[in-house]
């Protein structure tokens, strides 16, 4: 039981794919301008890495090693598509605004980085905890650097107006670069900053 | 452990198979859901240009297919000015597909078409003609290249065409906060009431530099840092109301808002 829970607990902090492996970049930059859409995107990677996860770690006895990378490709794009489908059937405004970027949870190094990193050699059981604890850290990071990039960037939470933009007749000025990208880089730096601090652990060593 | 080629190639094409079997099962059965979404979105789009309902509403299904029993989807043949009444069991009309659809879009030329980026447009357009006693006018659907991305939205003019009564934008991808608040409502609010067409088909109304307003009745207040998005709205309003879209029907157009039912 404390192996799975550190197999869950693990990626939320100490072994974190945004903020240790430096995994998921891209998609933490660009979906991360709005908190509700931040929410959305980590729902459709817990589910697309949870459940590839599952399926690689059931197939992984039959997967002939030389065609490997491609076979977790096929049923993460599946996968994907699926998500996306469904995202566009039933949470049609978040569908939209997300755009190509459900798409491109296929290209999240994450994903298949847990593949072929746990999911190939271990169990469906652990497997899943694995997708599921590394889908949490990433979503976590991502909720947290979309909840500072709206506040600071558009005034709000939610949508809803916590700080008043000077175009909406306020007094707030949004920071113009919150909503930029360059905003996310420096938002995950402090991350990674404090977490290095919380736990000096993390700490590279220094040549 | 030890695969055979051939084993390789069997497990490959029955992996292949399977996968698509799911992906396009789900595809399919969630088609519907997904084609009436996108239905319903445009539907509350028109109804939000025609201040039919707020802006901030988001009406049901139901509440939708009520007013839609006083509005009119129109076809509108942009090489000819004639207009149709659209019907959707036995037409297929979709102009945003249409303008890259050989056959059924045509070339633009001219200096507003490339001034908002558009090479081609589908020869046959819909437009809604809103009949609500009281608050009759017509919604036009346009778009055109911003600063990142392609701005889609509708301008909705009085009956004569010659004032507005809103403009939105429901799909863009512009910097948020900045050429985004193309969608903010507040910006949004300085449309209503400002000169449309004159009887000729000039377009009157236009978007200026953040500040830079002179005449309020045809000028709106360009976004302040997002110049490039602010005139992008000039530049497709200017391609969308020119002889190459809408222009050749307008006077249909007026006539079909008037005088009740057209043909």
């Amino acid at each position: 039981m404390s192996n799975s829970k550190k197999i869950l607990i693990d990626p939320l902090h100490i072994n974190n794919p945004i903020t240790l492996q430096v995994l998921g970049i891209c998609s933490a930059l660009a979906v991360t301008t709005k908190l509700e859409i931040a929410f959305v995107m980590a729902g459709a990677l817990t589910f697309v890495m949870t459940s590839s996860n599952v399926i690689i770690s059931l197939l992984r006895n039959k997967i002939p090693p030389s065609i490997r990378i491609i076979t977790q490709l096929a049923v993460i794009a599946s996968l994907v598509i699926i998500a996306d489908q469904v995202l566009a059937a039933f949470v049609y405004q978040a569908s939209k605004q997300l755009s190509v970027f459900v798409g491109l949870i296929i290209t999240n190094c994450i994903v298949m980085g847990r593949a072929e990193a746990f999911a190939m050699a271990n169990p469906p059981g652990p497997s899943a905890i694995d997708g599921l604890g590394n889908s949490l850290g990433y979503s976590l990071i991502l909720i947290v650097v979309a909840f500072f990039r709206e506040l600071f960037g558009s005034g709000n939470i939610m949508g809803f107006e916590i700080m008043p933009t000077v175009n909406n007749g306020g007094w707030y000025n949004p920071n113009g670069i919150m909503v930029l990208s360059p905003g996310a880089f420096f938002i995950i730096g402090f991350i990674i900053w404090i977490q290095r601090w919380i736990s000096p652990s993390m700490q590279e060593e220094t040549n | 452990m030890n695969f055979s080629n051939r084993y390789i190639v069997l497990f490959a094409a029955t992996l292949c198979l399977a996968l698509s079997l799911v992906v396009s099962t789900i595809a399919v059965s969630l088609k519907e859901t997904q084609d009436a979404n996108k239905l319903l979105d445009k539907r509350t789009m028109v109804l939000r240009v025609a201040g039919l309902i707020e802006r901030e509403d988001q009406p049901t299904p139901e509440e939708i297919a009520t007013y839609f029993e006083n509005i009119e989807t129109v076809v509108v043949d942009t090489n000819t000015g004639n207009l149709m009444v659209f019907d959707p069991e036995t037409m297929k009309i979709d102009p945003r597909k249409d303008a890259k659809a050989k056959g059924l879009n045509k070339k633009t030329e001219g200096n507003w078409a490339k001034k908002a980026a558009i090479k081609t447009i589908a020869e046959k357009q819909l437009i809604y003609l809103i009949r609500t006693p009281g608050k009759e006018c017509v919604a036009f659907p346009i778009y055109g290249n911003g600063l990142w991305s392609t701005l889609y939205g509708f301008l909705c003019l009085k009956p004569e065409l010659d004032e507005v009564v809103g403009i939105i934008y429901y799909e863009q991808k512009e910097t948020a906060g900045l050429g985004g608040e193309v969608e903010n409502p507040r910006w949004l609010a300085h449309w209503p009431g400002k000169k449309g067409l004159t009887a000729e088909g000039e377009l009157l109304v236009e978007v200026v530099k953040n500040g830079k307003v002179v005449d309020e009745t045809t000028q709106v207040d360009g976004i302040s840092g997002s110049t490039i998005t602010s005139v992008a709205v000039t530049f497709m309003l200017e391609f969308w109301f020119s002889d190459q879209a809408y222009g050749k029907a307008l006077g249909n157009i007026r006539q079909a808002i008037s005088g009740g039912t057209n043909e």
